[in-house]
């Protein structure tokens, strides 16, 4: 086999909205591709493959997430922890650590021509909000600061298979991703149920919006992959330069 | 920002002070707050940057220099948000007077100084509601600067810019940097209505003029015992 070699075109960072006046002019080698789905739903199953691929195909590749940062990921989990932040509070504080995120690490490394493998980014920060009736405006405004992405997956697995995988890794159901601080039901598994297809719907209000390229994740691990690297591929093959 | 009559009825009445590090805003609306407390109306204090839960986050951010102009705003906005969610706003709704020492337009200043996009700062501040007052101390930068260097031996990294490049020497950059932030304010003067007081002036003087303005927006109940010297709880001083 062939050694594949694949060089990347520059190209300007983006923004959705006003965007950060003072990394404006920008050029990056590198490319953020952005996997986003509900917990349990394979998401990093899915980063460990494409990260391995990648890497066999020469790429350096740097993997981030949300909650990872070193600004206020202490102060997120113990504000959750007391249920003490109003949520605008809470949605500004996950901006504030996303902000950290991408000055001072996916940018960075986009530059120094990483292929960037996000694990969830601002699509789900805004869904949770949205479901907690937030205002979508307000939130697509805040994150205006946040770069577009080049490929923007969404592993969308239904509420009832999402469930059993959830008990296959944890005995219980997480507070919040069952959004019991909503009050949808008293029966933590019926407010799993519901609170998990409403972050299902507004994933699928802002497909459009975002681009979002919404993969059937009730199928086995190795069918996603193939479908995801398929689409990598094609993407990189398509942006080579010189 | 919010018009107050959008989605809730608020009764209370918000006032908020504005002006760089020793302009003497701080001073003013200590005061204020003594005074209206001594007739007896309901109000709450909240200071920029106060929020217990958010403080930490902050303070360890800035022990590292380790914000951006991004993560600087937006930290502070959390800050806000917690105060305008646990304090601000139930207390408007619930008839309060709310002194703010800084409200949103330090934000506006600051965070566009350092380099953030003025439009994206003000919708971070979107859900805010407007002031029923906005006291803006206008002071020479010359002047604040002495009353802030006589009273400091040292400037943090952030409070002098440093995070700007304006100079290495703290004392200079401190200077840049104000003079950056006042232009900011005088630019927003007109448009979001400021008070102007002159921070030049002797303190009674000062707060003789916020005390006039004060006037205006309370109730005429409140307003005829003030009148008549009587504390408006009935009690004689």
């Amino acid at each position: 086999m062939t050694q594949k070699q694949i060089r990347i075109a520059p190209r300007p960072l983006r923004y959705y909205g006003k965007g950060i006046p003072y990394v404006q002019d920008t050029e990056v080698k590198g490319r953020l591709i952005v996997i986003e789905g509900p917990d349990a739903s394979g998401r990093s199953t899915q980063i460990g493959l494409i990260t391995s691929q990648l890497e066999a195909d020469g790429h350096a590749v740097l993997n981030t997430g949300l909650k990872r940062s070193e600004l206020a990921s202490e102060g997120i989990m113990e504000a959750k922890r007391e249920h003490m932040l109003g949520r605008r509070t809470m949605s500004l504080f996950y901006a504030a650590d996303f902000a950290d995120q991408l000055e001072n690490k996916i940018i960075p490394a986009l530059r120094a021509g990483y292929i960037v493998l996000a694990d969830r980014y601002i699509y789900t920060l805004m869904a949770r909000a949205a479901v907690r009736k937030e205002s979508r405006r307000w939130l697509h405004q805040i994150f205006g600061f946040a770069i577009v992405p080049d490929l923007v997956f969404y592993l969308d697995v239904d509420p009832n298979e999402l469930v059993h995988r959830v008990f296959q890794k944890n005995t219980f159901l997480d507070y919040y991703e069952s959004g019991a601080d909503l009050g949808l039901s008293e029966d933590m598994y019926e407010s799993f149920i519901i609170y998990q297809r409403l972050i299902a719907r507004e994933f699928q209000r802002m497909q459009r919006r975002y681009n979002l390229l919404i993969i059937n994740g009730n199928r086995p691990v190795q069918e996603i992959n193939s479908d995801l690297q398929v689409k990598i591929q094609h993407y990189l093959s398509s942006i080579q330069g010189e | 920002m919010k018009r107050k009559e959008s989605k809730h009825p608020v009764q209370g009445k918000l006032v908020i002070v504005e002006g760089v590090d020793g302009s003497g805003k701080s001073t003013q609306i200590r005061l204020l707050e003594k005074w209206l407390r001594y007739i007896g109306i309901p109000v709450f204090f909240t200071e920029w940057n106060s929020s217990e839960q958010v403080k930490e986050i902050i303070s360890r951010g800035k022990k590292k220099n380790l914000l951006t102009p991004t993560t600087f705003s937006l930290l502070h906005a959390t800050d806000f948000a917690a105060r305008y969610e646990r304090n601000i706003f139930p207390l408007l709704r619930a008839g309060y007077i709310v002194l703010a020492d800084r409200y949103v337009y330090t934000a506006f200043a600051r965070d566009v100084v350092r380099g953030c996009s003025p439009e994206w700062v003000r919708h971070v501040y979107g859900f805010a509601v407007k002031p029923d007052i906005a006291f803006y101390f206008r002071v020479p930068v010359e002047t604040s600067f002495d009353r802030i260097v006589k009273n400091r031996p040292k400037l943090k990294f952030y409070e002098a810019g440093m995070d700007l490049n304006l100079s290495n020497d703290p004392y200079e950059s401190y200077r840049i940097f104000q003079g950056r932030i006042v232009e900011q304010y005088e630019s927003m003067v007109e448009p979001e209505r400021f008070t102007v007081i002159d921070g030049t002036t002797d303190i009674e003087e000062q707060q003789k003029k916020v005390r006039e303005k004060i006037m205006e927006i309370l109730p005429r109940q409140q307003l005829a015992r003030i009148r008549a010297g009587k504390r408006i709880d009935g009690d004689m001083p």
